[in-house]
């Protein structure tokens, strides 16, 4: 602690203000892909500065190799002027390096304060002044007594925050920290940042978000496939100069028509309340949803809102018990407690969030997860299977959804996040499904794909299916779906129409604004 | 009166090996490495633990002995388990055959002879209370001990930072190491402790509770502490109530058996065994609290990123 303090105060030294922290020449390759090829990368003292590129460019992995999570196999890394070889965190750590995940390492059964006395020496008694001194001085209120579970994930993110500036490190490494919260807490999360800036903190912003850069950053590195590409003041480019850096040709332009749903609900929720297995699942309240053919729905809300158990009874992954199956109604008839593989033959497809593991088999050849879902269509003879057909299905597959892969023999874990989601949304539109629900479909798939998968999904709509979004990114569901409903705390809102949708109202929506109206909309017809 | 001191008594000699191997498998399993080779280190134990006896005739030396060679193996068990990265259930088996053969081996020459039993310790004024004082406070000093470390590792579990950290470890070994803290490191001194705990549980079945040693006379009980483990959902008290329910049904069996009913002994034997699962299993239905209990990570390999 004593160095820390001692180098917090060498930085306000202007003969000190040179480069924090320099990368030079830095690869690291895996067994089947270069992750960072050459990479260069200087840091000042108080400098926002952004790492831009799509999934798959490289940023994550040069992270960890500064967090001391991976070893680069060749180049420079210097740390205040000399060369280190960052063997692990808690060296990391000791150097003065933070870093807050993208995917918390908050343990869900401890406190807050329990939580953070993990990372340092004190326990959790005498840490929770610090942490509440920390976080008034940050603008980062949180309770070090809460148990993390109960939390939002904003306010885990606060906690994660104040573990990391408890080591007051001299750099903080943030994945795509905005990526889990409301539109309404990234203001404040900004705010901190400017704030830990204004010290002297070094913060490496790692982001695909164009606006966020450019309203945050000093300087901005841009990477694609595996290298740096750019380095600019994101200040003087536009959203647009940015795309083209980051994805290297402009941005395709999705194009859609007027919706024009059926009549009759494809498939419907009717009053339905669920209390999850999970301990820490989101409890389902009163959730009322008619989905029409030829209609897109999208469902909004900051995550662990009750969007996973809600894929989950729509799929047929949860079963309802009997006695409430006319909470889910298909085509007319109550099927709350018909499982998933009848469902599907009632013409319902699915797209899971985790693509290995639960939309495709990882060890399986793409041929075979073909047969996982399009056994149906004539794969299946006498109890034997057609290979012929499920290749040629695979191979059309591949072909139209342009995934990049090593053919329909490739394993399914062999491909990337992107191009694996390709085509496993191209096997579900294929089964020319009445009902499609797609949970996250575009979640970790480059700026790229994801139009092309936003494309392909408004045109099942056209062609008459009822489809049904979940998702966090509100732009995606602002440019897709015709109408929004937003879920908090398992309770689902109003639907707003897509004339009506905006970033501000559906953001009020998501931190539970429609409780309120509802509420005393009642009182009124009371 | 007489029936009721001879039940308490019986309870506690049989429940303690139980409750201390329990133990050191609730450590190993909360840190997130499920060890399935309890029986072979309650074997080696009872083994070693009885040849220091007969050789040396020091109980404390037997004890020690017994945990020392346990940790041995528990030490072989962890280096394939957590540099090896193998399969924890196949290691598991492996290795537990290797102890009960180990045992049988070593003790051979030692094979149906007895101890003098080790001598009690009764507390004072406590154990002169009638019918419960004889039953429960006339005991050798591991069966006093064994109900403090039940409560020590709650305390442990509960409030302390190791504990804490065993826990996370458990619960995630990535985010732990994300975090700076030495995953294998924790992973290791937790089985060995519980090695060390089984191979002083076994010890214990040999020289204070049979005071003899035969070949397989662990008899199916290190498959019971992991039995205990689990259904006792990861919890200390849980555990420690199946240890002594255990210890109950063993002398219900017993008891019956000298009421001269007419039911084949192997059916009888098989009591404690039943009894405890089903009893412990009607504890742990709630599905929820073994969501709540369970090391999230128990039994997966889990490798660092290079």
């Amino acid at each position: 602690m004593k160095a820390d303090v001692a180098t917090r105060e060498r930085i306000k030294a202007p003969e000190l203000r040179e480069p924090l922290l320099e990368l030079a020449g830095v690869t690291k390759s895996f067994p089947t892909v270069v992750a960072n090829a050459d990479v260069s990368l200087t840091v000042h003292p108080g400098e926002i500065h952004a790492i831009l590129g799509e999934n798959g460019a490289g940023k994550s992995t040069l992270m960890k190799m500064i967090y001391g999570v991976l070893t680069p196999d060749a180049g420079k890394i210097r740390w205040r002027g000399e060369d280190v070889s960052i063997r692990n965190p808690a060296h990391a750590r000791s150097l003065g390096i933070g870093m807050v995940f993208q995917h918390f390492s908050l343990l869900e059964t401890l406190t807050v304060g329990e939580n953070i006395s993990l990372a340092t020496r004190d326990t959790a008694a005498r840490l929770a002044p610090r942490i509440v001194e920390i976080g008034e001085r940050f603008g980062l209120p949180v309770d070090p007594r809460s148990l993390v579970h109960s939390l939002s994930v904003g306010q885990r993110q606060r906690a994660e925050i104040i573990r990391c500036l408890l080591q007051e490190p001299a750099l903080i490494i943030m994945d795509e920290p905005t990526s889990v919260l409301p539109p309404n807490g990234i203001p404040p999360l900004f705010a901190t940042l400017r704030k830990l800036a204004a010290e002297g903190c070094a913060i490496l912003f790692i982001s695909h978000k164009l606006e966020e850069i450019r309203a945050l950053c000093h300087t901005a590195t841009v990477m694609r496939a595996g290298r740096v590409v750019a380095k600019v003041d994101p200040s003087n480019e536009s959203n647009e100069t940015l795309a083209r850096l980051m994805i290297g040709h402009d941005l395709p332009r999705s194009h859609r028509t007027a919706p024009h749903p059926g009549d009759r609900p494809a498939m419907e929720l009717r009053n339905l309340n669920h209390q999850p297995e999970d301990p820490f699942g989101t409890r389902l309240k009163e959730i009322d949803l008619p989905l029409y053919p030829g209609e897109i729905v999208g469902i909004a809300g900051v995550s662990g809102n009750g969007q996973r158990e809600l894929a989950a009874i729509l799929s047929g992954e949860t079963v309802l018990p009997a006695l409430e199956r006319a909470a889910l109604v298909i085509d007319g008839n109550p099927c709350g407690d018909v499982d998933a593989g009848a469902r599907r033959k009632l013409g319902l497809a699915f797209v899971p969030e985790e693509r290995n593991g639960r939309g495709a088999v990882p060890e399986m050849s793409l041929t075979k997860n073909v047969l996982l879902t399009a056994h149906r269509l004539g794969m299946v003879r006498r109890g034997m299977i057609a290979f012929d057909s499920a290749r040629a299905f695979a191979e059309k597959c591949i072909k139209e959804m342009d995934v990049r892969c090593g053919g329909s023999d490739a394993e399914a874990q062999s491909l990337s996040g992107g191009n694996l989601q390709k085509f496993i949304i191209g096997r579900e539109i294929r089964l020319k499904p009445k009902i499609m629900i797609a949970s996250q479909p575009t979640w970790g798939v480059d700026v790229g794909a994801a139009a092309s998968i936003r494309q392909q999904l408004i045109d099942l709509r056209d062609q008459g299916t009822a489809i049904l979004v979940i998702s966090d990114e509100l732009e995606e569901l602002l440019e897709m779906a015709d109408r929004v409903h937003v879920l908090f705390r398992g309770r689902l809102s109003p639907p707003i129409a897509r004339s009506e949708a905006s970033t501000g109202l559906v953001g009020s929506y998501m931190t539970g604004d429609f409780l309120s109206a509802e509420s005393s909309r009642k009182a009124v017809l009371a | 009166m007489q029936t009721i001191t001879f039940v308490l008594a019986g309870t506690m000699l049989a429940a303690t090996p139980l409750l201390i191997a329990a133990l050191g498998e609730l450590i190993a399993e909360k840190s997130g490495i499920l060890n399935l080779s309890v029986e072979g280190m309650m074997a080696l134990g009872a083994a070693i633990g009885f040849i220091v006896v007969m050789e040396t005739g020091s109980y404390w030396l037997a004890f020690l002995a017994g945990g020392l060679v346990s940790t041995l193996l528990a030490a072989l068990f962890g280096a394939v388990v957590l540099l090896a990265l193998g399969n924890q259930v196949a290691t598991g088996l492996a290795v537990g055959i290797l102890g009960v053969g180990l045992a049988a081996l070593i003790g051979k020459p030692y094979e149906s002879k007895t101890v003098p039993p080790m001598p009690r310790m009764p507390i004072p004024f406590l154990s002169d209370i009638p019918v419960i004082g004889p039953g429960l406070f006339n005991h050798v000093v591991l069966v006093y001990l064994a109900p403090l470390a039940a409560l020590g590792l709650w305390w442990l579990f509960r409030y302390s930072k190791l504990g804490l950290i065993i826990r996370a470890v458990g619960e995630s070994p990535e985010a732990s190491h994300a975090i700076g803290h030495n995953v294998m490191l924790v992973r290791l001194l937790a089985v060995l402790a519980g090695g060390f705990l089984a191979g002083v549980a076994g010890a214990f079945i040999s020289v204070a509770s049979t005071t003899l040693w035969s070949d397989g006379m662990i008899a199916g009980r290190g498959w019971i502490v992991v039995a205990l483990v689990v259904f006792g959902t990861w919890r200390v008290g849980r555990v420690m109530i199946g240890a002594y329910l255990f210890g109950i049904a063993s002398i219900a069996e017993l008891l019956v058996q000298s009421t001269g009913i007419g039911v084949p002994s192997q059916l009888l034997t098989s009591i404690p065994y039943v009894a405890t699962i089903v009893a412990i299993a009607l504890l742990s239905m709630d599905g929820r609290r073994i969501r709540l209990n369970a090391p999230v990570s128990l039994g997966r390999v889990y490798r660092e990123a290079q």
